[in-house]
């Protein structure tokens, strides 16, 4: 196996043959021949030729697709047997003495532009099939090495950089990926491959074009911008994995996307997503997510040396607010500590991390962190529809003293001058069992909660998440868990509050039924999933009884 | 010379397939010449390029003129043809 690297254009994974698109086979050039009688018979050979191909694609197809759809290449093969169309062949070669390739162009040129002119778009569209068997012909002419190329089978296009020309020229159903050795994201094979869907990969520079040659087996990948040339076997079986999954994510985007978040009965919900970084903003809009639900603020803190100044953070929550235009951004506050580290912190090397100093438990026992972030928070809230969410909260006096370090830092910017929004809502997270045991008395408190069921879990199991030698004791469907979330759900409903779930049990579809009759609000999940779960919620009917 | 006068019943009309169609049979009988006027155009009946491009829609009246050969059959063959809408 050989990997080539260029840079992906269309997001899809296409697995097939290559074939190298050799330049000068399709352009045509008009050359004065002497021999006239010669032309005509290598005219001959070369329509034998390409009726004999016609005939070998129509029993494939007759094979393959059946004889309704088979029958064109018959129909094709009547073309290219035609009278009209050979007389005007042969009447070019004879009158102007020029090769066979340029009288078959011309011809082709003729009768394409009579079909397009007719008013009747099916007809218009024959011009396509007049080129398609002319091409034909042209090709078995500049092959007379006999090179066959009767092949139907899609395959990936190969080339150094294709003109808008040659990418007109090729058959577009024999397409299944382009990579060129040159070319940018604006060329006309990125462009194409992006109107076709297909994937396509650009700039793997010239030693590929060297290496591979027709016929080898291949593996596009344009999410990663990767060339797998005669694959291995695994490499094989996790890229059709990557593929299927594709299509799967691909048909339901076609089938839901716009569509609400609807149950049979009736019952709505929304469904957010989750996301670690400014960056997969994109992801977002294009999974059609009502918002998002779990912002991770920890990236400005991993990212950097040094703590990140309100400026940096202040820029970065503009920008997603902004970006979503509108639609509700809940922002984490700091959550690192345990498996999440950043050096400049200086945090002291713990016996059990992920019951030790982490979370809202860093930003109390530091406030000036905490308030340089709450700064940035409210200075963006402005911008958009701003969520700002607590991790890891145990206690009603833990809580109380967030809020009033919210009110100060809001007090503080009025004084200043600075303009906040005053509909900024305020949750918390609901990862440890204290929490959802006390959600009655911290509903109250707060706007929302949004339930963190990857902690939660672990915390209510005793189970370390990290430790694979326990993974038989996590049983991530635990009556406990589900007590839990249900409790907070109803708590959060008498006094006043929304709740979301925002962990990784959100994603998992044998719970959306589940979630959804206990009254959740909102699902938060990978952009990846957000039509996933949009079609669970759509297949749900909470009217029908359940038997339990 | 025999010749009949048929209507197309085909909702798209004259298009590929049928023109396929009429090719095939056509050809099938050297011996005969089969003509057919619609639109006020004389078309080959072996001439499949012909026949797509002229346009011919459901509704249109096509005469079929056999000359030569088993000319009786081959008409009535063709009229057959048109009246099943070649199948479709």
């Amino acid at each position: 196996m050989i990997t080539f690297k260029g840079k992906g254009v269309y997001g899809a994974v296409a697995i097939g043959h290559i074939s190298v698109f050799k330049r000068n086979e399709t352009s045509v050039k008009r050359i004065h021949v002497d021999d006239v009688a010669a032309e005509k018979a290598r005219l001959e050979t070369a329509k034998e030729k390409a009726s004999q191909q016609l005939s070998e694609i129509y029993n494939k197809a007759l094979k393959e697709v059946g004889e309704a759809n088979a029958q064109i290449f018959e129909i094709h093969i009547m073309m290219l047997e035609d009278d009209d169309y050979n007389d005007s062949i042969s009447s070019i070669i004879e009158t102007q003495s020029v090769n066979a390739e340029y009288a078959v162009a011309v011809t082709a040129d003729n009768f394409a532009e009579m079909f397009s002119s007719m008013d009747d778009a099916y007809m218009q569209a024959r011009s396509a099939d007049v080129r398609d068997i002319s091409n034909r012909i042209i090709k078995c002419l500049s092959e007379e090495d006999g090179e066959s190329s009767a092949s139907d089978e899609k395959v990936i296009i190969c080339a150094d950089d294709l003109a808008p020309s040659e990418t007109v020229l090729l058959d577009k159903d024999k397409v299944l990926a382009f990579v060129t050795a040159y070319g940018s994201s604006n060329s006309h094979t990125a462009i194409l491959a992006r109107n076709m869907n297909i994937p396509a990969i650009i700039g793997v520079g010239e030693e590929f074009l060297k290496t591979v040659k027709c016929g080898d087996m291949a593996i596009v990948d344009g999410f990663t911008g990767e060339i797998f040339v005669n694959p291995d076997d695994d490499t094989i079986s996790r890229l059709e994995k990557k593929k299927t999954d594709d299509e799967e994510k691909k048909r339901l985007l076609q089938e839901l996307k716009g569509k609400e978040n609807i149950t049979l009965d009736g019952t709505k919900i929304n469904i957010y997503a989750n996301i670690g970084s400014v960056d997969n903003i994109g992801a977002v809009l294009a999974s059609d997510a009502g918002g998002i639900g779990l912002f991770r603020s920890e990236f400005l803190y991993l990212e950097n040396t040094d703590y990140p100044t309100e400026e940096q953070q202040f820029s970065a929550y503009k920008r997603v607010l902004e970006s979503m235009a509108g639609k509700k951004v809940i922002i984490r506050t700091l959550d690192i500590g345990a498996d999440k580290q950043a050096d400049y912190f200086n945090l002291a090397k713990e016996e059990n991390p992920a019951l030790g100093c982490r979370a809202i438990r860093i930003c109390l026992t530091r406030p000036e962190i905490f308030k340089t972030q709450l700064r940035a928070l409210y200075r963006a809230s402005i911008y958009g529809n701003l969520g700002i969410m607590f991790p890891m909260i145990t206690s009603v006096s833990e809580l109380e003293r967030i809020l009033a370090i919210c009110e100060e830092v809001r007090n503080e910017l009025q004084d200043d001058g600075i303009a906040i929004s005053n509909k900024t809502e305020l949750g918390i997270m609901i990862e440890t069992p204290a929490a959802a045991i006390i959600s009655d008395r911290l509903a109250s408190m707060v706007d929302f909660f949004s339930v963190g069921t990857n902690d939660l879990t672990q915390y209510t199991l005793a189970c370390d998440r990290q430790n694979a030698a326990i993974e038989q004791f996590v049983d991530t469907h635990h009556e406990a868990v589900l007590r839990l979330i249900e409790m907070s759900a109803k708590n959060a409903h008498e006094h006043g509050a929304w709740i979301g779930i925002c962990g990784e049990l959100a994603a998992d579809t044998a719970l959306t039924e589940t979630f959804l009759r206990m009254g959740i609000d909102e699902l938060s999940v990978s952009p990846s999933f957000v039509l996933k779960i949009r079609d669970a919620v759509r297949h749900c009917n909470l009217k029908k009884e359940v038997t339990l | 010379m025999v010749s009949k006068i048929v209507k197309v019943v085909n909702a798209e009309g004259m298009h590929m397939r049928p023109a396929g169609i009429i090719t095939k049979a056509a050809k099938s009988h050297p011996d005969s010449e089969i003509i057919m006027k619609a639109n006020g155009k004389e078309i080959k009946a072996t001439a499949v390029m012909q026949i797509m491009s002229a346009g011919i829609k459901k509704g249109t009246d096509v005469e079929i003129i056999v000359t030569g050969g088993n000319e009786e059959s081959v008409l009535d063959e063709f009229v057959k043809m048109f009246e099943d809408g070649f199948g479709e």
